[in-house]
């Protein structure tokens, strides 16, 4: 296998972007990864793009050879690809062209994600993403995708003693890193008694413990290490990558407190680097709910099982800790636009990397590390970055 | 959704019906083609095998921002069941207040309605789960 540098990143600003298409998205965020990695577009070898659910978001299938297409490629004629893997689509996306370049298929590979999700009102949005989980077994019965992020929460609770204010920590530290960052959805600071007396979505997650809906996209472009400074003076290498699965329906689980997905993905891509779990200093982790970084942290093997909430409740994650978890905001403060959300964590890390990241910026940072999460894990990928001296 | 695809697990839904595989013994809901521990041996072996209905539940939530097919229900509770059999069912605990809601109460299952296809169109029934003795007290303020 070859190593793998990203030599260029782009996005766009991720919100409620009433006045951007779904192929402008794409498209702004694509032209401004090549443009950093000063690439011209002929030298691109192929295209991937993570999107979960264009056919319901905006009834369109056939995303890669659309994105291509505008992208001003058909001519080209470039293999373009769309990934799926719902809330993972887009870290998956990374992942395939992360093999590609590895294997030696291709040498130029651009990985997109996108997602446009306001073209569809509050409610039929949130049925859209629950169908990441079993539509047959779990979303029939009434769960939300909330709902079951909630139940997880409860039984955390339940079996960890993990607290109502831990889980709201979580929020509160990622709001304070969105503020940060100038292309997150929400800039602002909250109060820890603001998230605990928001109004309820699925007990015990109230408003401000869940992630909002959602425009957006990113972009990255990869190279072979050995052909990086010819683009970039400041590549960044990608030191491992894994991806594991698990059951559909969150009941089905060995445990419903823990995302194994997560512990295996994580193994492999630690595996690789030939680095462990205390030599990674900035992670970006699918942070949907609040509970959802508390069982990242967990089972990443940052911290021991059980102890995230207080871990976070004690400021081991925030930015100027030894770990910053969500130095963007998190896709709570950040965004989430579904596809787009995987390459918008690598985006955040290489930025970091580069030393580009301004108020956020976490100081001599040399290894990064994204997790991202489709449905209630049942898709987990792990991808390592590390810093090319 | 088609009539059909509702019709076609009418079985595993009003019956709690899952599979036991011929080779290891193990149960499953809902039935499954392949047992994921003996994989090949147990082609051809997963036999049918109706719960009792009984179990506790391990972890629920009171749900509040609804689904447009749930939305005259909310607030409702939507709990992981733990059956008696050992294995793992999803599904709403109806008949009694939310706040009577514990981990480790237990609960039978019944059926009913789950939802109707608009106005004019099928309604298709399924199975939630109704206490099984009188709750205590509720439970405390979080």
């Amino acid at each position: 296998m070859r190593e793998v540098a990203i030599i260029g990143i782009g996005d766009t600003k991720f919100g409620e972007l009433w006045d951007m298409s779904f192929r402008q998205l794409g498209i702004q965020a694509g032209l401004a990864a090549v443009a950093d990695a000063n690439l011209t577009s002929e030298e691109i070898d192929a295209l991937y793009v993570g999107n979960m659910s264009a056919g319901k978001y905006i009834e369109q299938e056939h995303i890669g050879a659309l994105i291509a297409d505008y992208s001003g490629m058909a001519r080209d004629h470039i293999p373009a690809t769309r990934v799926e893997a719902a809330g993972a689509s887009g870290g998956l996306a990374f992942r395939q062209g992360y093999i590609a370049v590895a294997s030696g298929m291709h040498d130029i590979v651009v990985v997109g994600g996108a997602e446009k999700m306001t073209d569809v009102g509050d409610v039929l949005s949130g049925e859209i993403q629950a169908t990441a989980a079993d539509q047959q077994w779990e979303t029939t019965f009434g769960a939300t995708f909330p709902a079951l992020h909630a139940m997880i929460a409860r039984r955390h609770m339940f079996k960890y003693g993990t607290t109502r204010e831990q889980l709201a920590s979580v929020a509160v530290k990622n709001h304070k890193h969105g503020s940060l960052n100038p292309k997150a959805q929400f800039q602002k600071e909250i109060k820890l008694d603001a998230v605990i007396k928001a109004a309820p979505v699925a007990e015990p997650l109230g408003m401000f413990d869940c992630a909002p809906v959602s425009d957006g996209a990113a972009a990255v472009v990869l190279c072979p290490l050995e052909r990086a400074r010819k683009y970039t003076d400041t590549p960044v290498k990608v030191l491992g990558s894994g991806q594991a699965s698990d059951t559909l329906a969150l009941a089905h689980r060995k445990s419903i407190t823990q995302f194994d997905a997560t512990s295996i993905a994580a193994r492999q891509a630690f595996k690789q680097a030939g680095i462990a779990a205390s030599d990674v200093q900035i992670a970006e982790v699918h942070y949907n709910f609040t509970i959802s970084e508390i069982l990242a942290i967990e089972d990443l093997g940052f911290f021991p099982k059980g102890t995230g909430g207080k871990a976070t409740q004690d400021g081991l994650t925030s930015l100027g800790a030894k770990l910053a978890v969500n130095t963007s905001g998190g896709l709570k403060a950040r965004g989430d636009p579904m596809g787009a959300t995987g390459i918008a964590q690598v985006v955040e890390l290489v930025t970091q990397l580069r030393g580009e990241a301004g108020k956020r910026q976490v100081s001599g940072a040399e290894r990064a590390l994204a997790q991202n999460v489709g449905g209630t894990g049942a898709t987990v990928v792990v991808n390592i970055l590390g810093r090319v001296n | 959704m088609a009539v059909a695809r509702f019709w076609r697990e009418n079985e595993p839904r009003y019956n709690l019906t899952g599979a036991k595989c011929g080779n290891c013994g193990r149960l499953y809901f809902p039935p499954r083609t392949v047992c994921p521990v003996c994989h090949r041996k147990s082609i051809g072996k997963m036999g049918p095998f109706k719960l009792q209905g009984t179990g506790e539940v391990i972890t629920f939530s009171v749900v509040h921002d609804a689904p447009s097919q749930f939305e005259l229900q909310k607030p409702y509770v939507i709990a992981i069941i733990q059956m008696d059999e050992g294995i793992r069912v999803t599904g709403q605990v109806i008949d009694c207040d939310p706040a009577e809601v514990n981990i480790g109460m237990k609960v039978q299952a019944v059926i009913r309605r789950l939802g109707e296809e608009g106005a004019s169109g099928i309604i298709y029934y399924g199975y939630k789960f109704m206490p099984l003795t009188p709750p205590a007290a509720p439970r405390p303020p979080e």
